[in-house]
């Protein structure tokens, strides 16, 4: 789709030894639109998202591909220009609260110094949309919460801090990498709601990493399948769900639980449809490198 | 009436709240279990269910006397298992076991996994320890020649059948598994839980399993113990939990699980 905001061609990344860790991978993210990339560990779905923050680890390089951003390759700027032009319009919500927030700094910093020192904001100005944020994503009383430690506040509260935090700039897109993991049902509810609303009410694009068929079921408009490094399937979360095209898809259906289906054994993905993905992923390659 | 392997009765447990222990004098009690009572029959499957801090770890552990009561009684086929000494407590110690959340830390890395299957047996001065040790790995399905191998070159789901052959080369009667799928993908999940199923069927095993995760719970046990701040809410045979809940906390677990369906309405 052309009016897309964020577009990933082709990118690939690898290890320094040459393991690959993207292979190929293209997806559009519309304004407004939440994205789910679905896979299992090592996959691949959160170095995506860390691909187009230009935060991946050091042993990672990017190797082919365009990642678009509003009409500008990112991957040709240099990286200050890069940072600057994706800080000011993407943000994170990441997988673990506690190691997220800084132990030995009070709260209110931690949310008010990115709109301080990299966007350059008044500080009481800064002061004021955080203590506004905090009230947004239902924190009692956010004076005290300002200048409370972060091991004084529940993984809950710390998920909604970050949250908040993530929509101070009113960012364009949100990056959300498998925020309520850490957390246990009840309070995992919560925060899919609150993250619902706050992207809705602002109108965020989201692209959404997790493992969890059953919360991208709840959260995301369209999802991408990955295995390995590579995209085995692109598509809207209804027909997904109601008949997902690749084998690997309908495997992974299968092998979640759900409670309302008690009877019979789960079906873990099947070898055959294992070395089906791998056998089109090694056949993939053979292409890239003749074609190289 | 099935023979009964745990009676559990007005069980008390309390740790030192480090957080609040002021500067002289003792720390001031955290009390983390408030009188629990109920019994694991013989070859059941009992699942522990409940939020974050809500003691269904701690539970577990009392079980397996990794740690010890305040007060009321835990019984163990018969026998009070509740304040015995580590010595008194040894011979009895094979017979239940343990599986631990997070392979990767609870499997020693320096070790290959025929020693860590072997370990406990030593131990416990068991013999034909190599035959053992080639059971156990048959019984979860991994082969023989992984015993030369080393944790970091298994699979997560490879890695928590290591941990599962070191529990039951013991031969035990009740094991303890705390969240063991929880790390897991789901089509390694998918297998762990079938391989529980079947080992608890084939052996003749007693399983308390904990867990977060009520999809997971439903599959696999036949009574679950609800859990919330400590104390039991709600004790039920699985159908009759997921059919007619009588807890709100339980109802409100159950509404906080989203189904793989984008048709369930669920905000």
């Amino acid at each position: 789709m052309s009016n897309a905001f964020l577009k990933i061609r082709n990118l690939s990344a690898q290890l320094h030894d040459g393991t690959p860790i993207l292979r190929a991978v293209s997806l559009n993210l519309n304004p407004g639109e939440v994205h789910g990339l679905v896979g299992e560990s090592g996959a691949g779905k959160s170095m995506i998202g860390k691909a187009v923050l230009g935060t991946l680890p050091h042993a990672i390089k990017i190797t082919s591909g365009e990642i678009w951003l509003d009409g500008e390759n990112l991957l040709t700027l240099p990286t200050a220009i890069w940072r600057k032009r994706i800080g000011a319009r993407a943000a994170l919500i990441p997988q673990d609260p506690l190691t997220a927030l800084n132990p030995s700094r009070r709260i209110g910093p931690q949310i008010t110094n990115r709109l301080v020192d990299i966007l350059g904001w008044r500080r009481a100005d800064a002061q004021t949309r955080a203590l506004d944020l905090l009230a947004e994503v239902h924190i009692p009383d956010p004076e005290r919460v300002m200048r409370a430690y972060p091991h004084e506040l529940s993984g809950g509260m710390r998920q909604r801090i970050l949250i908040a935090s993530a929509f101070a700039a009113e960012p364009d897109m949100i990056i959300a990498d498998e925020p309520t993991t850490a957390l246990d049902v009840v309070v995992q509810k919560q925060i899919l709601h609150l993250i619902r609303d706050m992207q809705q009410r602002h109108g965020t694009a989201l692209l959404f990493v997790t493992h969890d068929l059953g919360v991208v079921s709840k959260t995301c408009q369209s999802l991408s399948i990955l295995y390995a490094g590579r995209v085995v399937e692109e598509t809207d979360i209804h027909s997904f769900f109601n008949g997902p095209a690749h084998a690997y898809s309908a495997a992974l259906l299968a092998a979640t639980p759900k409670y309302t289906a008690p009877t019979g054994s789960l079906k873990p993905v099947p070898q055959s449809v294992i070395d089906a993905v791998q056998g089109e992923i090694a056949a993939f390659d053979r292409l890239g490198r003749g074609g190289a | 009436m099935s023979n009964l392997l745990y009676q559990v009765r007005d069980l008390h447990l309390s740790f030192a709240d480090m957080a609040h222990k002021p500067l002289i004098g003792a720390a001031p009690r955290l009390q983390v279990l408030k009188g629990l009572n109920f019994d694991i029959p013989q070859g059941s499957i009992v699942g522990i269910v409940g939020g974050s801090g809500s003691g269904k770890s701690t539970l577990g552990r009392a079980l397996v006397r990794l740690l010890e009561p305040d007060s009321g009684s835990i019984h163990f086929d018969g026998r009070d298992i509740t304040h015995l000494s580590e010595d008194e407590l040894r011979p009895t110690r094979r017979r239940f076991q343990m599986i631990f959340q997070d392979p990767m830390s609870s499997l020693n890395p320096r070790r290959r996994v025929g020693g860590i299957i072997a370990g406990p047996m030593r131990l416990h001065g068991l013999d034909r320890i190599s035959a053992r040790v080639d059971d156990a790995l048959d019984h979860v399905g991994l082969p023989r020649d992984f015993r030369s191998r080393y944790p970091h070159e298994l699979s997560g789901g490879q890695r928590q059948r290591v941990g599962i052959a070191r529990a039951i080369a013991l031969e035990p009667e009740f094991i303890l598994a705390d969240e063991i799928v929880s790390g897991l993908d789901v089509s390694s999940q998918a297998q762990v839980l079938n391989l529980l199923e079947d080992l608890v069927r084939d052996l003749g095993l007693t399983l308390a399993f904990i867990s977060h995760d009520l999809s997971v719970i439903r599959r696999l046990c036949s009574r679950i113990i609800v859990m919330q701040h400590g104390r039991i809410v709600e004790n039920a045979a699985t159908p009759e939990l997921f059919e007619a809940p009588l807890a709100e906390y339980t109802r409100e677990l159950i509404a906080a699980i989203p189904l793989p369906d984008p048709d369930q309405v669920w905000f």
